[in-house]
């Protein structure tokens, strides 16, 4: 028998209690919290991405780092979005920075997301600090609204080195090359955290276990490298499409402006991509071997929401359509441009499913463990916080990185550079 | 005069230094919280007697109308849970509307229960254990909800940010967000009366004594000789929050 | 020429500099550490305050007892003495001056919240004395009959 409970309290839209549920308990973390660890993820596997051409020299992925990197940027403005719409009090949100109380992982994860924020910030400002002093000398005196504020946007950019020498050029690259680098780690720990978060609450059966982090970890490279891939190939077939309709009669179609997208960096970048799912699956297998086998007093009720009511999210989204039709497409000879997106983005639906299996899969049972919870996502929403808290809320979390990216791009083209 | 970099830095770090210096965070160790809370010669703890509730929901009736939480709404800081266990070794438990209004009613969730069937039933009341390690505290990002010197365990409602994270790390799910005040919510052991010499409001209210608050330092207390002296248990230890809500007649069952 | 690299470093301490700045203007001085450390003591002093003046509703029969000594006496004489008055006529908080009357709770649920019987053994509850709330007089309030404040009385 389900019991649907009144409408006042936050969280009682979208849950339905089943069997012995404590009156206090709702779905508290909805679709935002599933939408935060994936967002971070991706910025952290986005990065990654671009640092893999800076620190190991990947030359092939010199055009897909540019992106990359200030993709990760846009992703990263987007990513604390989750939890201000999750917040019963946005405003105070700031406090996190003003009075970190550091026995949380939250307050934590304040202060290494701000640090990670910088690298990124300060990377992209090398890569193209004399973009942007040429930039605001060409558009020095220039008549026009418009051009006299990118003109000051670019001075302000500049921040005041206007040197663009050889040798300051180099001093750029080594300072690009350190902070990637260094962004390796950071952008690991910035996942690992979110995963913390989860891993440390030791009141949730399902949540509690040191693996946590280090499956967030994996799982976040998957799915930042599997969008990165996938945006790169939409990118440059984008290009490609876009050479073709324009051609003017008699001209000739040459190999060199045909080209789209680079089989080779797709299939070496795809090596990576294999590699951590490996090492992802393993753990998240592992995870659960584990638990079934020492099957301690929780277990009776993991195995019901486990093997019964989300079966179907775990075993057959997550795990066969996520996880294993993706890997036997990216294993198999001969890729194709079509097949390889098909796989990329059943991967990014693998890693959505993966979160969303940790965080509602975490309080779809009772603390009583003798009762469950269903959650019911707000798909129209009737008020301010079932637009936040449901699949518009979500949907603005998603297009938004795509939005700053747009913005972004204006100042910091990394796109038209890829086009050069 | 122009003001170099190198100026800036400095003045920069000066202002740093001064807006930083009243909140310089200074960690005690383990040994001086510990002498602090020596210093406190009170430490609230409550006893519930299982025998003698009857399920009458009086006490979560005057919590909700004394901390006004919403009379109404299916969210509350203290409730009574009824557990009915058969012959054939079934459990059934509910709390309809955290037994707001007690239990008048045979049936559990619509089930009747044959009274030659029933091997054992009785009302278990729940209430914030105002843990000595409570974890909800140890997990709030901003310092917003804090234990004080005579152990109990507070929400200071101007500086929640409402992220749930207390309510997730709470292993007895106590904790819920007020529907008005839009922050985490709990019981406070009625602060406000138990500081005054008064009793809490649901030990006030309860007809039979079945709950009892009392100062654990004091060992004339008559609550603490109770907890002294007789045997007691607490709600899942295992997770090592040390909860200072004793219960006598606590079955297994129970969760 | 100077060194350009360090520039985005100056930002950086120019936005934490910022940060501290506000963080002394916004955080309220008296926030610290208390009595039980970092970990379970880092709060705003003085919401301790807060909680300890926040308003008192329930007075208990001893405030009733002030003005209303011959009810207290008559229901001391009754099985019902161990049920607070204002269990049933609501809290006192500030009576008579607020609120001036009280709303006193006469339904037949608050008499089934003890009375409707439920046989269980190893309960105090079954010891009550109970009805079946679907087949005693459905339709009537107890109060009809039965006089709250001395029930051993009968009908």
């Amino acid at each position: 028998m389900i019991e649907h409970v009144g409408t006042i309290v936050h969280g009682a839209e979208w849950t339905a209690k089943d069997l012995f549920v404590f009156p206090n308990e709702f779905i508290y973390w909805s679709i935002q919290i599933v939408m935060y660890p994936f967002m971070t993820g991706l910025v952290a596997g986005a990065f990654v991405l671009s640092s893999l051409y800076h620190v190991f020299g990947m030359k092939d992925l010199k055009d897909m780092a540019k992106f990359a990197l200030v993709f990760s940027f846009a992703l990263l403005i987007a990513a604390p979005m989750p939890l201000m719409f999750h917040l019963q009090q946005p405003l105070r949100g700031i406090q996190v920075f003003f009075t970190p109380h550091f026995t949380s992982a939250i307050s934590a994860f304040g202060i290494v997301f701000f640090t990670y924020a910088i690298i990124v910030a300060a990377e992209i400002w090398f890569v193209y600090r004399i973009y942007f002093v040429k930039e605001a000398l060409a558009l020095k005196g220039k008549d026009g609204i418009v051009n006299q504020f990118m003109w000051l946007v670019y001075t302000l950019l500049t921040l005041g080195a206007l040197d663009t020498s050889e040798e300051s050029a180099h001093k750029d690259e080594k300072a690009v090359k350190l902070l990637a680098a260094i962004g390796i780690p950071v952008a690991c720990f910035l996942h690992g955290y979110a995963g913390f978060i989860f891993g440390s609450v030791k009141a949730n059966a399902l949540w509690m276990t040191p693996l946590m982090p280090v499956i967030f970890i994996m799982s976040a490279i998957v799915s930042g490298i599997a969008l990165c891939m996938l945006t790169y190939i939409i990118i440059m077939e984008i290009k490609k499409l876009v050479v073709v309709t324009s051609k003017r009669p008699g001209e000739v179609l040459t190999a060199e402006n045909l080209k789209g997208v680079e089989m080779d960096v797709i299939k070496k970048t795809s090596k990576y991509l294999i590699g951590f799912m490996i090492a992802a699956i393993t753990l998240e297998l592992l995870d659960l071997i584990f638990r079934g086998y020492t099957a301690v007093k929780t277990w009776d009720i993991l195995r019901e929401v486990i093997y019964g009511k989300d079966f179907i999210n775990i075993f057959v989204i997550q795990y066969f359509l996520g996880n294993l039709v993706p890997f036997v497409m990216l294993l198999l000879p001969r890729p194709s441009i079509s097949r390889m997106v098909v796989a990329l983005c059943l991967v990014l639906l693998g890693v959505f499913m993966m979160r969303w299996n940790v965080v509602i899969g975490g309080q779809s049972f009772s603390l009583t463990f003798a009762g469950f919870m269903h959650y019911h996502m707000p798909i129209i929403p009737h008020s301010m916080e079932t637009f936040k808290e449901g699949l518009l809320g979500a949907l603005t979390i998603i297009i938004s990185p795509y939005a700053f990216f747009w913005v972004i791009n204006k100042f910091i083209p990394s796109i038209k550079t890829a086009q050069n | 005069m122009k003001i170099t970099r190198r100026d800036l830095l400095k003045m920069g770090i000066k202002a740093a230094a001064v807006a930083s210096m009243p909140l310089t965070i200074e960690i005690l160790t383990p040994e001086q919280v510990k002498a602090e809370i020596e210093k406190s010669d009170v430490r609230w703890g409550f006893l519930v007697d299982t025998y003698k509730c009857v399920g009458c929901g009086f006490c979560v009736k005057a919590c909700k109308k004394e901390n006004e939480v919403p009379y109404d709404a299916p969210v509350t800081r203290t409730w009574v849970e009824r557990y009915v266990i058969t012959k054939d070794g079934r459990v059934l438990a509910d709390s309809p509307n955290g037994a707001r209004d007690g239990f008048n009613d045979n049936r559990i969730r619509g089930e009747e229960v044959p009274e030659n069937e029933i091997s054992k039933a009785f009302f278990v009341p729940k209430l914030c254990n105002h843990c000595e390690n409570p974890p909800c505290v140890q997990v709030c990002p901003v310092g917003a909800t804090y234990s004080t010197a005579d152990g109990v365990v507070l929400v200071d409602r101007s500086w929640c940010i409402g992220c749930g994270y207390c309510i997730m790390a709470c292993p007895y799910g106590v904790r819920f967000f007020h529907p008005e005040h839009k922050v985490a919510e709990k019981c406070t052991f009625c602060y406000h009366r138990i500081v005054k010499g008064m009793k809490t409001a649901c030990v006030q209210a309860c007809p039979f004594g079945a709950r009892q608050i009392g100062n654990l330092k004091d060992p004339n207390d008559p609550i603490t000789k109770i907890i002294t002296t007789q045997r007691v248990g607490v709600l899942r230890d295992e997770y090592g929050t040390k909860p200072q809500v004793y219960y006598l007649g606590l079955d297994d069952n129970v969760k | 020429m100077k060194n350009h690299v360090w520039r985005p470093l100056y930002v950086v301490l120019a936005v934490v500099a910022l940060i501290l700045v506000a963080r002394y203007l916004y955080v309220p001085k008296d926030f610290g550490i208390g009595e039980r450390g970092f970990m379970y003591g880092y709060h705003r002093m003085s919401n301790e305050t807060e909680w300890k003046e926040y308003k008192v509703k329930y007075q208990s029969h001893e405030y009733c007892n002030d003005c209303h000594p011959d009810k207290i006496e008559s229901i001391l004489r009754s099985t019902h003495k161990v049920i607070e008055c204002e269990n049933c006529h609501g809290p006192a908080v500030d009576h008579p001056e607020d609120p001036p009357k009280l709303d006193i709770d006469r339904s037949r649920a608050q008499c089934l919240r003890c009375h409707a019987r439920l046989p269980y053994p190893t309960s105090s509850r079954g010891r009550i004395k109970g009805i079946e709330p679907d087949e005693h007089n459905v339709e009537m309030e107890c109060a009809d009959c039965h006089n709250p404040h001395s029930p051993g009385m009968g009908v």
